[in-house]
């Protein structure tokens, strides 16, 4: 018996009048991964395939891709253990198809940059890690990585197109939480919007869907938490020059 | 149509999308070139992205490779400049376990002296306050100043800094072979993988940047380069083990390294040497090796939850009888193949690692001028990089 999976993968090619699915056939080993099996595909099979990867380690978030329906990170989805004969591997939604499976991540970064979350946080906040001792303040990376996996999983982001999304809304937060040198201000007004941390229908598929634990619908939760006490004190404060 | 545009500054092509073609192509566009740099997959899918993530002090190579080791620290410290907030800026440390460490640690603290790497001896009990993790049984650790960076990130800021000065970066383009003229390289011929369509683009001269695929290229042009692709397998552990890189207090070897990211921990690494760059694997003994060697610098190696074993194929410049790569030096060379073998217009860059990336394409970028006749000296050296979010949204 062969341990041979088929692989059917999405396919366009700027100009195609429509996208079709290929197959190509991949022997997994126990580690193979769906990225591992699309870059031998590739090596192997068919050159012409386009796909987004870099690290290989759920570290850069380049390889957000729909496996079997389900936004994951290709390079830590082991083949055999999707327990499926056939794997349909498609590009992530909600965002703007360039080739195969690669999409353009501009108007994601765009998001993201609007709320100008730096890529170094300065506090630990990993529950239960150790921090050393001395050095006061540990730098360290922003989980998030990036991947885009929150905004094709997003029911919302499906039908609002100038919705904000779960990554940028998350990032916010982390602006409120940890502003350094942040215009929170600024970032609270971006979220305290028709299409800012309200729009959100907490459907929670993002956090389900997250490879890197950030958690975005906890976020925005904290988020309205957070916009709700600002008007409360804006109304507080301005209780004459506000009168109606 | 402007003056600029009857004479326009002469035009390079850079095949290979790595941190090296990245910062290369920064380095010319801020002397004035035009600059079009073609990636047959995304921007730093090739070795760049896979490395650990560490900016390296210089020490691992002060006893054995002092040049490799001034060309490090010097880079460390001028990064840190230009990037300002790509940095993991808490240090690092070589820890000694047994007795042959602490003998080779007196070399390191000598040599560190002797390369201009600030260094600086602790004892076991303050080295396992700043890391708790550690092996409580340690004899000693010296300090020195490395830091870890984002290994796509760090190098999409001088593809968005590149950009932002009219370079112009194309993934998924793939070179097939050169346009060649009197052993004179003319242009790179190709097809766009987004589009299907087949692409020829002209250039006064074409840079070789594909870091271990360098040979592949260059024997389009005719050219031999002596690249030896050597892999090392490296293992992603959830959990933050440590702040600082914690690495063995030891001449190069495996499993002598675990550098924290985001939210994991990354344990490095082997080495041995492949024929193809594109079929690297990972062989379960080097991933085993990874968990016995790591957990001698951090117990909790071993029973970390798994994220992901992988390999990385290093770029070394030298003799194809190399059997593992460790005796193969970590410096970078570049190649005027008109010297070389006659071919004009045509310019290799390999070797090297992450840290030296930006001093790689200076070097290169003087070897490119000088070629051209373009007299403007180099600004990598004091341009302030734009965010990594600018490559991909401007």
């Amino acid at each position: 018996m062969s341990d041979s999976v088929t692989f059917r993968v999405h396919r366009f090619k700027q100009g195609d009048a429509a996208s079709h699915h290929d197959s190509f056939e991949f022997e997994p080993g126990p580690r193979s991964t769906v990225l591992d099996a699309l870059t031998a595909i590739r090596r192997t099979q068919d050159p012409t395939l386009t796909l987004r990867h870099s690290c290989f380690h759920a570290s850069c978030g380049t390889c957000g891709m729909k496996v079997n329906g389900r936004e994951v990170l290709a390079c830590v989805t082991n083949v055999r253990e999707l327990g499926t004969g056939e794997v349909t591997v498609d590009p992530l939604d909600n965002a703007p198809l360039v080739s195969d499976l690669v999409v353009d991540m501009g108007p994601f970064f765009a998001r993201l940059n609007a709320v100008e979350r730096p890529l170094v946080r300065e506090s630990e906040l990993v529950p239960g890690a150790h921090t050393a001792s001395g050095i006061p303040q540990p730098l360290r990376y922003e989980d998030c990585i990036e991947c885009g996996i929150c905004i094709s999983a997003c029911p919302i982001a499906a039908t609002d197109p100038e919705y904000l999304g779960p990554a940028a809304l998350a990032a916010a937060d982390r602006v409120r939480e940890e502003p350094r040198g942040g215009d929170v201000p600024f970032v609270l007004g971006l979220a305290d919007d028709p299409h800012g941390a309200w729009r959100c229908h907490v459907a929670f598929e993002c956090s389900e869907a997250c490879p890197s634990n950030v958690d975005p619908a906890g976020h925005i939760m904290q988020l309205r938490r957070s916009l709700i006490g600002r008007r409360w004190r804006a109304l507080l404060a301005q209780p004459v020059e506000a009168g109606r | 149509m402007s003056l600029e545009n009857r004479s326009p500054a002469p035009h390079v092509v850079i095949v290979g999308g790595g941190g090296t073609g990245g910062a290369l192509a920064l380095d010319l566009v801020l002397r004035g070139l035009r600059v079009t740099l073609v990636e047959r997959g995304e921007i730093t899918s090739g070795t760049t992205g896979r490395h650990h993530g560490l900016l390296h002090s210089g020490a691992r190579y002060a006893v054995n490779d002092a040049e490799s080791a001034v060309e490090c620290i010097e880079e460390n410290q001028l990064l840190r400049r230009v990037a300002p907030g790509s940095f993991e800026e808490n240090d690092g440390l070589f820890v000694g376990i047994d007795d042959e460490d602490m003998a080779y640690g007196e070399k390191l603290f000598a040599a560190c002296g002797a390369t201009g790497i600030p260094a600086r001896w602790l004892s076991p009990a303050e080295a396992l306050r700043l890391e708790p993790n550690l092996n409580p049984a340690l004899k000693g650790a010296i300090q020195v100043p490395d830091a870890t960076f984002d290994a796509m990130r760090l190098p999409l800021r001088w593809f968005a800094s590149a950009k932002a000065r009219g370079a112009v970066i194309e993934p998924f383009c793939e070179v097939t072979s050169f346009v060649v003229r009197d052993r004179c390289v003319a242009g790179v011929r190709g097809r766009d993988h987004r589009s299907g369509k087949d692409f020829e683009i002209g250039a006064d001269l074409v840079v070789n940047a594909g870091g271990p695929w360098a040979e592949k290229i260059a024997a389009m042009a005719g050219v031999d380069v002596p690249i030896q692709p050597s892999p090392g397998v490296l293992l992603a552990l959830r959990g933050r083990l440590c702040n600082m890189v914690v690495n063995r207090m030891h001449k190069s070897g495996d499993g002598d390294i675990v550098v924290p990211q985001r939210a994991l921990s990354i344990v490095g690494t082997s080495s041995w040497v492949v024929e193809d760059p594109d079929d690297l694997g990972v062989p379960e003994d080097h991933v085993q090796k990874m968990y016995q060697e790591g957990a001698k610098l951090i117990p909790a190696v071993m029973s970390a939850p798994f994220r992901q074993a992988w390999s990385a194929a290093r770029p070394l410049i030298g003799s194809r009888e190399a059997s593992t790569g460790r005796e193969l030096s970590r410096t970078f060379k570049c190649f005027d193949h008109l010297e070389q073998d006659g071919v004009e217009g045509f310019v290799t860059i390999s070797g090297g690692k992450a840290t030296t990336a930006r001093a790689m394409a200076e070097t290169t970028a003087n070897v490119i001028c000088g070629k051209l006749g373009v007299d403007a000296p180099c600004r990598t050296r004091d341009t302030v990089l734009l965010p990594h979010t600018a490559h991909y949204a401007a």
